[in-house]
């Protein structure tokens, strides 16, 4: 289920003094299958942005098409496209409502007018993917809850619904180092496992480098860079330009480069810079 | 005022201190004793839960401790008639920008606790000026917070507890929630702070790299000191920090993982171009 954006312009707040274009003329491509990683300096437009996959905000020019279907045209169903292109905002767990985990992740298949037992199987499977084991916790209230746990259900809220794009805007702010690796490794997971589309928006290059196959990387409304992290992290300069960084192991890699280390233009992740790192330093016979 | 103050003490004293919420439940804080130098900027780690924020209130007597004693400036928080003066020193700035900032001017904010005191306005628009310049956004006096980005809406909570002239300040997870060029302007501004002015820093975080510029790291764990040190100490024991549910700066991994294949690396490695130098000196070893 491709989602094509084409020529998307975004103004908000137009005709008044406040008038500010968000996004300019954005247009991209997102496969089946892809884990696309979404970068950009804050203001930048990446939120922006991916609130019109799921046709939350309406865009001032340009489409978007989800599996062909123009999310806006006259006719479309967006409830339909909210089922399949699932979005989980920044801090999520501000909007959990409801008195028991149980019922709020039901929220999303319950408004989908599955019946009781399908909502009920939805909600179980959705526990399982996040990591919340239902037995325990599914009568429970939100708020006897840890950060780190409101985090995971309510993504497992959006996740009942089964989308097949998930767009997680900033999905590990403010958590502990712990309750980052518990989300990543989620979405990691349902991505190989469930072959969903991800999009993430993300502040951590170490994160991305890691994770995704695509970064888009967005500044001033636009998209400046779009490739294979290896391809984007070659760019440090620009990068830095528009405010952003590589992540530590590639800044490494370049400073060694720098002083004539024969470290491989595709070394990216800290394994594989290490790996370089003791090579070059075998071939000079020091290891 | 009783105000015991002996030549060499600490700026804060936390002295065995025990913290807890409910009668029965296990104490947030368990018998903490940290002393804090005037001056020193100190790190405080810790997966959530581990009593870093009951820890940061017991500082400004926001919590008072079930057991033992917090001196601040040489003053017992438990002392009510100090309550004011102990939080006129011990300024807080907390995660969320946008909770803490009441005005709909960005100078109207700063000036809000000096108001409360009934500072006489010459001296209000001095000290908020000075306060504004010091975290640089002289620029923005006339803003409306809601117009900033979040890094320069946490230099206004700066500037607004600078107001007060402290002498410790303790920020609690105040870059957790900023982007990363909002995370640099407001660690900047305290490195700035502690540099040129003395200021007492107490900097609760989760970001390892943020850590590393403290002079020391206080690594909590159910309440109680778990691993202190200095930032090189406390990082090169990798495998110990991973069992505390934490991190390390991405160097110290590096250096784990190049020591791990045989390339004898330092292991308190902090920073990228300490490495580099680690690596030149190994390869210039023949």
């Amino acid at each position: 289920m491709p989602i094509v954006i084409e020529n998307l312009t975004h103004t908000y707040m137009p005709g008044s003094p406040f008038q500010a274009t968000a996004v300019h003329d954005v247009s991209l491509t997102v496969g089946d299958g892809e884990f696309l990683g979404l970068i950009g300096h804050t203001g930048s437009g990446k939120s922006t942005l991916v609130q019109h996959l799921n046709g939350l905000l309406r865009p001032t020019a340009g489409r978007v098409l989800v599996d062909g279907v123009d999310v806006f045209a006259k006719g479309t169903d967006r409830r339909a496209i909210r089922h399949k292109v699932g979005l989980v905002f920044q801090y999520p767990e501000h909007q959990l409502f409801d008195e028991t985990v149980a019922k709020d992740i039901a929220f999303g298949p319950h408004n989908m007018g599955l019946d009781k037992e399908h909502v009920e199987a939805r909600v179980l499977q959705a526990c399982q993917w996040v990591g919340i084991d239902y037995q325990a916790l599914g009568d429970r209230s939100i708020y006897e809850l840890s950060g780190g746990q409101m985090r995971r259900v309510a993504i497992a809220g959006v996740l009942a619904m089964q989308p097949q794009v998930l767009v997680l805007d900033e999905p590990t702010a403010g958590l502990d180092p712990r309750g980052r690796e518990d989300i990543l490794t989620m979405v990691q997971r349902l991505h190989a496992e469930q072959a969903i589309t991800v999009i993430m928006v993300s502040h951590s290059m170490e994160d991305v480098a890691r994770l995704v196959n695509r970064i888009v990387v967005m500044n001033k409304g636009r998209v400046a860079m779009d490739g294979a992290p290896r391809q984007i992290f070659t760019r440090g300069e620009e990068l830095r330009a528009m405010g952003l960084d590589v992540p530590e192991a590639v800044r490494l890699a370049d400073a060694l480069r720098a002083r004539g280390f024969a470290i491989p233009p595709e070394a990216c992740l800290p394994e594989e810079v290490c790996a370089a790192v003791a090579q070059a330093l075998g071939e000079v016979g020091a290891c | 005022m009783t105000i015991q103050q002996s030549a060499p003490s600490p700026k804060v004293s936390v002295e065995d201190a025990v913290f807890t919420y409910q009668e029965d439940a296990a104490p947030a804080v368990d018998h903490v004793t940290l002393p804090i130098a005037p001056g020193e900027f100190v790190a405080v780690l810790g997966h959530n839960g581990s009593g870093k924020s009951s820890l940061a209130k017991l500082l400004n007597a926001l919590h008072l401790p079930t057991q033992g004693a917090v001196y601040v400036c040489g003053m017992d928080t438990r002392q009510e008639a100090l309550l004011w003066d102990i939080r006129q020193r011990a300024g807080m700035v907390f995660q969320n920008p946008d909770n803490q900032l009441v005005s709909t001017i960005v100078e109207e904010d700063v000036a809000f606790g000096l108001e409360n005191l009934g500072v006489p306005p010459p001296q209000i628009r001095e000290r908020v000026d000075a306060a504004l310049a010091a975290v640089q956004m002289s620029d923005y006096r006339a803003a409306a917070p809601h117009m900033l980005s979040g890094g320069q809406k946490q230099r206004v909570a700066i500037a607004g507890v600078l107001a007060m002239a402290p002498e410790i300040m303790i920020l609690d997870e105040a870059t957790a929630m900023l982007d990363p060029s909002g995370r640099r302007e407001v660690l900047d501004t305290m490195c700035t702070l502690h540099r040129e002015r003395g200021m007492t820093v107490v900097w609760i975080t989760h970001a390892m790299d943020e850590a590393a510029v403290a002079q020391r790291v206080v690594v909590l764990q159910a309440g109680r000191v778990a691993l202190t040190g200095t930032p090189r100490q406390v990082f090169a024991q990798v495998e110990r920090m991973r069992a505390l549910k934490l991190d390390v700066p991405p160097m110290a991994e590096m250096a784990r993982l190049l020591r791990a294949r045989g390339v004898p690396v330092a292991a308190d490695v902090l920073t990228v171009e300490e490495m580099v130098e680690e690596v030149c000196r190994l390869s210039s070893k023949t």
